[in-house]
């Protein structure tokens, strides 16, 4: 086998499959951010909109989590953790200030902050023990901030999470650019105003960062970390602190992670214990950079689309083939919207089961990790 | 003389009440290739663990030139220049073969956490990481995973990274571990190789007659964690203890 790779010929075949593999996946992540590029003239309706906006947040998120369990090896459960300080330091300061970009600013520097303190705590005192130990101290440590979360309900809204306004520029009442009839300007039939600059402020935030990691991927510390990943005992042995590389990288994930929690609270005009820091989120994190692919960031593009597209549209598309089949026999009662959970997890296994690298992974050869 | 630029003092380890390593005492200087021999089980690898930092001595004291290392982490001990390569191979299998160089460089140089700059940018630690991938002979699979490479390479790609670390003590437990007859001898060539153009202090755990009698300028006789012997090659082999112990393993090993 290993020497079937080395074997003239067999280079450039195995290379030309995984050139078009690394093709079809730059083509796919091009073409679903163009679409959230221009998500709001694309898709105009309400729904849509939540949809891009939510795709936006969670590749950002997810992306940070590949960081940790795809380029190092670390698996926390604690990323919904830090999403959370982020959403809910901008929502509490939008709450107290009132709705201005100085409360937006204010808070999410306090939530990032707090992100940080954690993250160093937790890395320091916890990355030295093996990975298993590592999961439970980051499970706990989320199960308490969820305590904290419902409990401490005059700061945080407890179950209920809060409601408040974001700043003016984001009212849909609000004209980006005025027409001549005073009313906001209309570009292929969308009205340029505050709803357009909403989600502008999500989709350019949502790309710089996404781009900041593409760059720490590529850069020396990129190599670093997945030697860590590959060969910890090495990396230490050829001269790497090993500790200091997980938990500096622990610390930018989770700041990465409380930014994309700003942009959710920003978004949503709510934060909530349901939106931001239920195990749920977590679960969807891990299943949407595993069937993306750990590893590749592109991954997280991927994972994201697919997961977000079914949960929000699967049962519309089995209504309309429930419909479409109404005169055939049990066909209709196999596609009912009710059992959409039923091919969600169809899908998922028919997925792992043909990329078992998830898609990016596959796709890319990259093969499984760990 | 030269002074030492690693010694170790009484060095001892005890897993329980067994000591594996016992009280070993001895120094190495620049430009001299010891090797390291003795019967399996006889502490030559848990020897390399104390030297190189993967494992804590019991007892006993390890010194860098003048400094004590005893206490620091097997990434300081690289930092201060001590290189291991390891007798199972011991790679990052995912990466590819220049990237395993070039991590090696990396550390040397000290740019690990430079976050905003691309890492193939970086052309002076490239070249560098190049130069040793050209010096071990594996210029035509550099882009290739580690763990595509057959055995015989992987070896190759160990000493490359071991060299691309430029430390002052070069240590190699087995390098030859597992490889053909006629691969061998390619691997005692760049160990040998590293000798004649570095001088820096070499040393070498090898059970292969062949390979001690080529390469030794000193050899070190390992018994039940103790030493049992030191000195030139000849005067070593000729000792009636190390007859008893080594013939009968070399009769093994050997054949």
């Amino acid at each position: 086998m290993a020497n079937a790779a080395i074997l003239p010929g067999a280079v450039p075949a195995v290379s030309r499959r995984r050139q078009a593999g690394r093709f079809l996946v730059y083509a796919v992540v091009l073409a679903i951010g163009l679409a959230l590029a221009f998500a709001p003239f694309l898709f105009p309706d309400v729904r849509a909109q939540e949809v891009a906006a939510r795709i936006c947040v969670f590749v950002v998120l997810v992306a940070s989590y590949d960081l940790l369990i795809g380029y190092t090896g670390i698996v926390s459960f604690a990323h919904t953790m830090f999403f959370g300080l982020g959403a809910y330091g901008a929502a509490i300061a939008l709450k107290a200030m009132g709705p201005g970009f100085d409360a937006i600013f204010f808070g999410g520097a306090l939530g990032v902050l707090a992100a940080i303190v954690l993250a160093v705590l937790i890395g320091l005192l916890s990355l030295r023990v093996k990975a298993i130990f590592f999961a439970m101290v980051t499970l706990a440590a989320a199960s308490v901030m969820m305590v904290l979360a419902s409990q401490l309900s005059a700061i945080t809204g407890g179950e209920d999470g809060m409601t408040f306004s974001v700043p003016r520029p984001f009212s849909p009442a609000q004209p980006l650019v005025t027409g001549e009839d005073g009313k906001a300007l209309r570009l292929f039939g969308v009205a340029l105003n505050g709803r357009v600059a909403h989600y502008y402020f999500v989709f350019v935030s949502s790309f710089l960062l996404f781009l900041v990691m593409m760059r720490i991927v590529a850069s020396p510390l990129g190599t670093v970390l997945q030697a860590i990943r590959e060969n910890e005992m090495r990396a230490e042995a050829i001269g790497y602190r090993v500790v200091a590389y997980r938990t500096a990288i622990f610390c930018i994930a989770a700041v990465i992670a409380a930014l994309a929690g700003i942009l959710r609270a920003v978004w949503l005009k709510y934060t909530g214990p349901d939106v931001v820091l239920s195990f749920d989120i977590m679960l969807d994190i891990l299943l949407m950079v595993v069937i993306g692919g750990m590893g590749t960031l592109y991954g997280a593009v991927i994972g994201v689309a697919v997961m977000t597209l079914a949960q929000y549209y699967l049962k519309d598309v089995m209504a309309a083939g429930a419909a479409a089949t109404a005169d055939l026999p049990l066909l209709p009662d196999l596609l009912n919207p009710d059992r959409w959970l039923f091919w969600l997890g169809l899908v998922f296994i028919l997925l792992v089961y043909f990329f078992p690298a998830g898609i990016a992974g596959t796709l890319m050869g990259k093969g499984g990790h760990k | 003389m030269t002074t030492a630029s690693i010694r170790t003092e009484n060095l001892t380890i005890r897993f329980g009440g067994h000591a594996a390593v016992d009280r070993v005492s001895c120094a190495f200087r620049p430009g001299e290739l010891t090797v390291i021999v003795g019967p399996n089980g006889a502490g030559k690898t848990t020897w390399f663990n104390l030297v190189s930092g993967q494992l804590k001595p019991t007892e006993g004291r390890i010194f860098k030139g003048e400094a004590d290392i005893t206490s620091l982490s097997p990434s300081a001990r690289a930092k201060a220049g001590i290189g291991r390569a390891f007798q199972l191979t011991n790679l990052f299998p995912k990466l590819t073969v220049l990237e395993n160089v070039r991590l090696a460089v990396q550390a040397r140089a000290g740019q690990g956490p430079r976050i905003f700059s691309r890492a193939a940018a970086l052309t002076e630690i490239r070249d560098r990481a190049q130069s040793f991938v050209e010096a071990t002979r594996l210029s035509s699979v550099a882009h290739l995973p580690a763990a595509a490479l057959p055995h015989g390479d992987q070896r190759k790609l160990e000493v490359a990274m071991l060299a691309a670390m430029e430390p002052d003590v070069f240590m190699f437990d087995e390098p030859t571990a597992g490889m053909s007859v006629d691969e061998a001898p390619a691997i005692l060539e760049l160990i040998a190789g590293i000798k004649k153009d570095t001088g820096k202090t070499i040393l070498l755990v090898e059970h292969k007659m062949d390979v001690v009698r080529a390469l030794a300028d000193r050899i070190v006789v390992l018994h039940n964690g103790t030493l049992i012997a030191d000195g030139r090659p000849a005067e070593v082999m000729a000792l009636p203890i190390v007859r008893d112990i080594y013939l009968g393993i070399g009769a093994e090993d050997v054949a």
